[in-house]
């Protein structure tokens, strides 16, 4: 196998190589160890604090199933509110008049450039002094108020670069036939560019989930991430645990995600009937998609 | 009309997300590169244990391994880094866990920037005679880095934000003090709009700049 950096290895590099891994592994080893050394000091793989995760269905039914329903809900929610709004602002900057474009323009920039965790504080603040919601339902909204915020001007940006992809040809043969300005977009230019987003917006769902856990930690939002406190407290201080737990769920969850982001970016790159031009899902993850989506035009691909 | 704002460090609060900032931005850069070399090596073991790191921490929210540094190493562990005060030892995990994650961030940047250099490049400088160590350090990397800046500067800019989440630990950050703000003070909009100009501030010169320089150092083909 060669690759920008090395070529196929002789018997030198296979020496040096096996040299490496050994080296690696050894300090693999050593980390591990201190790891475990570490943990087992301070009795946290012991039995009893697992345990309960795999005996009984109790902290599954009491912290972990409810707090998951609630990550998602407050995900789902963002998300379907989010999309919408995020087409609204994307089509709003590509506007032919600056009174749509400039403010569309501003509204996207400046919710980019401020901390979710941010607007989620003053979402609850601003629900809790100017409405009449039970605290349940406000801390809800609230988390849900500031994904929303966020994350429909990440989406407003993937669907500008979306519509941006596709060749100028559409929007003149739509002409052509005599579409108006509003029937071009709806008919011809969004459906195309919605395949070229679909990778992009499935993992702005990563984005949105893992923020969710925001809600957790500074809201006291009940979701998965909050149910670590009172499950350590109910099991015997086996927080190493309830992480574990609560982390491999968030892995999973999100792992399956992106995986299927990157396999339908694979698959539509190669499709004969797209432009095959697609809005990459760029180095993005967490509160950190900020700037406008990659765009990889892939000539490639015929 | 601003006089809400006696009695509270505001700059002070900014400062600490700055330093924050500019520590987990060095720790990350130092751990993303030395993953994104380790992703490309011809070791497999390496490139395994790269590509294992970056998908577990790029799938975990922030926000739980910043709260795992604070309620698994020190409360659980007693790890403090070597620092004897609590607000010390909070900055410090806030850092490592910062760093952790975003160097997964960097790696992928990286990755893709080793990417786009020709394989001409790499195999002009093994005819050479180079190693692989001095192929990925005198020609790959420079020009990698070069064609990186402006995604380096979106995880600068999305780390600045992140920065918010440590308040989730009490490190005394500016969302830290906002939130402390909102509760006494009954001024919500004008102390919203406080913060969002100083992460505005903070955030835009940043992505400007670096725009500016990504155009000034691409190496141009």
């Amino acid at each position: 196998m060669s690759s920008v950096l090395y070529d196929a290895q002789g018997p030198r590099a296979k020496r040096r190589n096996i040299l490496y891994t050994v080296l690696f592994v050894l300090v693999a080893a050593a980390v591990v160890w201190w790891v475990y050394d570490g943990l087992a000091s301070k009795h946290q793989l012991d039995w009893i604090k697992w345990k309960p995760f795999f005996t009984s269905s109790q902290p599954w039914e009491t912290f972990i199933w409810p707090g998951f329903q609630n990550t998602i809900k407050a995900a789902f929610f963002a998300l379907i509110i989010a999309l919408p709004l995020g087409a609204l602002f994307g089509i709003g900057r590509l506007s032919e008049h600056r009174w749509m474009r400039a403010p569309s323009a501003v509204v996207v920039e400046f919710f980019r450039a401020i901390p979710v965790l941010i607007l989620m504080v003053i979402a609850n603040q601003a629900y809790s002094e100017y409405t009449e919601l039970d605290p349940e339902t406000r801390l809800l909204y609230a988390v849900i108020t500031g994904l929303v915020l966020y994350n429909a001007s990440v989406l407003a940006e993937i669907v500008r670069a979306g519509i941006l992809t596709l060749p100028s040809g559409q929007t003149d043969a739509a002409k052509a036939i005599g579409m108006r300005k509003g029937q071009t977009m709806v008919f011809v230019l969004l459906p195309q560019a919605v395949t070229a987003m679909l990778p992009a917006i499935v993992s702005q769902i990563v984005v949105i989930v893992k923020d969710t856990a925001l809600g957790g930690a500074v809201l006291s939002f009940p979701e998965l991430l909050a149910s670590v406190r009172p499950m350590a407290a109910n099991y015997g201080a086996n927080t190493i645990a309830c992480f574990t737990i609560i982390a491999v769920i968030y892995i999973a969850l999100n792992f399956s995600l992106t995986s299927f982001a990157s396999w339908l970016e694979r698959r539509l790159r190669r499709a004969k009937k797209s432009t095959g031009a697609v809005v990459g899902t760029g180095p993005g993850g967490a509160p950190e998609t900020v700037g406008a989506p990659v765009v990889i035009m892939d000539s490639s691909a015929s | 009309m601003f006089d809400f704002l006696d009695g509270y460090d505001l700059l002070g609060a900014f400062w600490v997300t700055v330093q924050l900032t500019v520590y987990s931005a060095l720790g990350s850069l130092i751990w993303g590169t030395l993953l994104a070399g380790m992703k490309v090596s011809p070791v497999p073991l390496m490139r395994g244990f790269a590509t294992g790191y970056v998908n577990v921490v790029r799938n975990i929210p922030l926000t739980v391994i910043i709260v795992f540094s604070s309620l698994g190493l020190y409360s659980t562990l007693n790890i403090s880094l070597g620092a004897s005060e609590i607000t010390d030892v909070n900055f410090r995990l806030a850092v490592l866990a910062l760093s952790a994650y975003t160097a997964a961030f960097v790696c992928e940047a990286l990755r893709s920037g080793i990417n786009t250099v020709p394989v001409g490049q790499a195999e002009a400088a093994r005819a050479l005679g180079l190693s692989f160590t001095q192929v990925l350090r005198l020609i790959i990397l420079p020009q990698a880095f070069r064609s990186v800046v402006n995604p380096l500067s979106n995880v600068l800019i999305a780390l600045t934000k992140n920065t918010t989440v440590a308040s989730a630990i009490g490190v005394m950050e500016a969302s830290y003090l906002m939130k402390g703000m909102i509760e006494n003070e009954a001024q919500l909009i004008l102390i919203s709009a406080v913060f969002a100009f100083g992460f505005i501030v903070l955030t835009l010169p940043t992505g400007l700049i670096l725009g500016w320089v990504s155009k000034k150092v691409a190496v141009k083909r």
